[in-house]
């Protein structure tokens, strides 16, 4: 399953619902809402934390809770810089 | 008072809350505590038309009224509390252009409460650059409120806003969510248990347990023991009111706010792709370290050697100059030399704090935690950590305050923990004269001072010991608690000079009067404890005579010997030598015992300890030193400071909890004397038998 943390550098995606349990109520507040969409900057040495952009706001977070933050990732519609 | 009204200043961190808070009271403000916790408070006197004066209160930046910190916690409790003194009477929200969506979420909130509120759009002056328009009047009408477009780069609008504080009267405090359609069956079982309160506020109520459990309840009557929901669903309808409010507001901008995402390129990615890169970035974060070092330990020496020998000077002439006497000497001998001590401390303190509040101000502190944040987990801590163990090279005290924005629990007290290890400014002197003494002055390889490897090295083992008993604690300690880091990555922004200044002012005073203030006390209590004694103390002049009759001895000589009699007869004398045995093995003497009791209340006390116990008549480095390298073991003749009992000593320096101060910042900041004592116990039991080990080694 796509979540935040599988997503590769410039690629975005459509937040779905997650939970409420794991994922701190902070993040939504900063934007981090079911619907939005998220893209991902670029991510620290060590693959880990992650600079994203969500809903127009610049964060960083975690893996382990970007992986608790399940999205639809959105396919471009023309080809990707690599040519596959 | 009828003229002077309530004015709170809320919002986003980041929006340029404290610069619009500094341009609306100019030098006009103070800066002191909330009772009973170190939150900053800054409040200041704005002047209006017609003679009107508002008191405006700086509150801490939060993105929610849903606390998740003690700054954040500040927040909630003054704006549910009607009866409080700041109780705002309007509301100004600051939110910055480029963010409006995130912002306007505190907006909605604070104005379901009730309060009236204005909304301020900052940072106007990027509008046209980032090709954003905004349809001010719409948004007035949809929000219900009135809004005032600032820059306070280039202090614009400030007029407006002043005019409209002053009318705050005319605002509308109608809400713009209406908080039962959150849960409407929920909110009508609230409404049907408690038919006289407000509901939403009711709601902050029962849901700060949720998050944050600190809120005072005695304020709220009758909430006291309401649950009805488990915590889980409690949790589930906040997220549902924050998703109704982006919900109102993206409907609000949808039909106010065009961003031309065209224009939108900025400088931030290609700062960003340089300051971020996994090389290159590392190696400007270390750069800006080492500037920072430089400043504090080289530039800062010629303002510190000014106010060293300025403060020297002045002791030596309240002494000439005012009748002798006990109250002189405490002046000369107590308090001059203990106000120097803090003052000493100033340009290290200022320069920190300059770089510090340029870092942030700028936005480059972010990417610093960013980037160290995988690094600094290894070892239990965060990236957030970084801050205070950079800033703990100055104090240890303003760099605990500084771990309040960690929101792991686990990992801000463990950087509360082991902040002390870092080299702090006090360990300077302390290092700085025992290096001079045991270690020769040889250079390595031509090249680098021997006495400067040393000096760095200490600092590397501060460094070194810091990561190693964070890495120690992350394993001992069982603490459970969420891992969660989320850190804004503002925008880069050039730093405004008026608040780099007002910043290291207000830092700089608040050292000076918080640390300062025991510094000082303890110098007096020192200076007492060896000015006075029981028994023999009170006869030294007839005791020393006696000694000296047959040997012709110089008034100075015979001066010099019934100060040496009163000190080790006076109450620390006797102190210093009830701990003798305990310091023995450590290679100390009693004297060298004194400095260390004396030095618990703060580390650089010891070399002006040890010049008062060495009865030397100057504060000049040099005499200390030379005083000092003639010390010799009673018993074996040989000098008392010698390799051995020097590494010794610059390991205990290194290891032991030796600041009250920083004792009781740890003390608050943790709620108990738990984990002071621990810190107390433990660190110096380090001290020790490193200290130990080293003695008998190298012996």
């Amino acid at each position: 399953m796509a979540t935040i943390a599988t997503l590769k550098k410039g690629q975005r995606g459509i937040i779905r619902e997650f939970s409420v349990d794991t994922v701190p109520l902070k993040l939504l507040e900063m934007g981090c809402l079911p619907g939005n969409e998220v893209a991902l900057v670029q991510t620290a040495p060590f693959q880990d934390p992650l600079y994203l952009t969500v809903n127009g706001a610049h964060l960083a977070i975690r893996k382990e809770t970007a992986s608790q933050i399940q999205i639809d990732v959105i396919t471009e519609q023309k080809s990707s810089p690599e040519g596959i | 008072m009828a003229k002077q009204f309530n004015v709170a200043l809320i919002g986003n961190p980041n929006t340029g809350k404290t610069s619009v808070f500094n341009r609306l009271t100019g030098l006009n403000q103070q800066v002191g505590n909330y009772p009973g916790i170190t939150v900053e408070k800054k409040q200041g006197i704005c002047k209006l038309e017609r003679g009107v004066k508002a008191h405006v209160l700086d509150l801490p930046g939060t993105y929610s009224l849903n606390a998740s910190s003690l700054d954040e916690n500040v927040v909630i409790e003054l704006l549910l509390n009607k009866n409080d003194k700041d109780f705002p009477d309007v509301g100004v929200v600051v939110t910055d252009i480029e963010n409006l969506k995130r912002n306007l979420l505190l907006f909605t909130q604070i104005k379901d409460l009730g309060i009236p509120t204005i909304l301020v759009i900052n940072m106007a002056d990027r509008m046209k650059r980032k090709a954003i328009t905004l349809d001010i009047e719409t948004l007035e009408q949809k929000l219900e409120t009135k809004i005032a477009l600032i820059s306070s780069r280039e202090n614009q609008g400030f007029e407006e806003l002043k005019t409209l504080i002053t009318n705050y009267k005319r605002l509308s405090v109608s809400p713009c969510l209406n908080a039962s359609s959150i849960a409407p069956e929920y909110f009508d079982s609230l409404r049907k248990t408690f038919p006289n309160q407000d509901l939403y506020k009711l709601w902050l109520v029962i849901t700060q347990d949720v998050n944050f459990g600190k809120l005072d309840r005695k304020q709220i009557q009758g909430v006291a023991s309401f649950k009805t929901e488990s915590i889980s669903n409690l949790k589930r309808l906040q997220q549902k009111e924050t998703i109704k409010r982006y919900q109102f507001i993206n409907q609000v901008l949808k039909q106010t706010l065009i961003v031309d995402k065209q224009n939108a390129k900025d400088i931030r990615s290609r700062l960003d792709r340089v300051l971020m890169h996994k090389f290159w970035g590392y190696l400007i974060f270390f750069s800006i370290l080492l500037l920072i070092f430089q400043a504090i330990f080289d530039w800062s020496s010629y303002p510190m050697d000014f106010i060293d020998s300025a403060f020297a000077s002045l002791g030596e002439w309240a002494k000439n100059t005012l009748p002798a006497g006990d109250f002189t000497n405490l002046i000369a001998e107590g308090i001059i030399p203990g106000l120097g001590g803090i003052v000493i401390f100033i340009p290290q303190i200022a320069f920190l704090f300059f770089f510090i509040s340029i870092l942030e101000e700028s936005g480059y502190m972010s990417r610093v935690v960013f980037l160290m944040d995988r690094i600094m987990r290894r070892f239990g801590l965060s990236g957030k950590s970084v801050v205070p163990l950079i800033a703990g090279t100055a104090c240890a005290i303003p760099a605990i305050m500084a771990t309040r924005n960690i929101e792991n629990w686990k990992e801000r007290l463990i950087t509360i923990l082991v902040t002390p290890f870092t080299t702090c400014s006090a360990r300077l002197p302390v290092y700085l004269i025992i290096i001079s003494l045991v270690i020769p002055e040889q250079r390595v390889l031509g090249l680098f001072s021997l006495q400067a490897l040393t000096l760095m090295f200490m600092y590397l083992l501060g460094f070194g010991a810091a990561i190693a008993s964070a890495w120690m604690l992350d394993k001992v300690l069982q603490i459970r608690s969420k891992t969660f880091f989320i850190i804004e990555m503002p925008n880069y922004k050039l730093p405004l000079f008026k608040n780099v200044g007002i910043t290291v002012v207000e830092k700089t005073k608040s050292f000076v009067l918080g640390a300062g203030k025991i510094i000082l006390a303890i110098s007096i209590i020192l200076w007492v404890l060896a000015s006075y004694g029981p028994g023999d103390f009170n006869n030294a002049q007839a005791v020393i005579q006696q000694n000296n009759l047959e040997t012709p001895i110089s008034n100075s000589e015979l001066e010099t010997k019934i100060a040496a009699f009163k000190l080790e007869h006076s109450y620390i004398g006797h102190a210093g030598k009830f701990i003798e045995p305990a310091v023995k093995p450590l290679g100390y003497d009693w004297k060298i015992g004194i400095a260390l009791i004396s030095s618990f209340a703060a580390r650089e006390v010891f070399v002006g300890t040890l010049a008062t116990i060495y009865s030397v008549g100057n504060d000049d480095v040099e005499t200390i030193k030379n005083r000092m390298a003639a010390e010799t073991n009673v018993k074996t003749g040989k000098p008392l400071f010698n390799f051995a009992s020097g590494v010794s000593l610059l390991l205990f320096y290194a290891f032991a909890m030796q600041c009250m101060s920083t004792l009781a910042v740890v003390k608050r900041e943790t709620n108990g004397w738990k984990w002071p004592m621990w810190q107390l116990v433990i660190m110096t039991a380090i001290a020790y038998i490193t200290a130990l080990g080293a003695y008998q080694w190298f012996k």
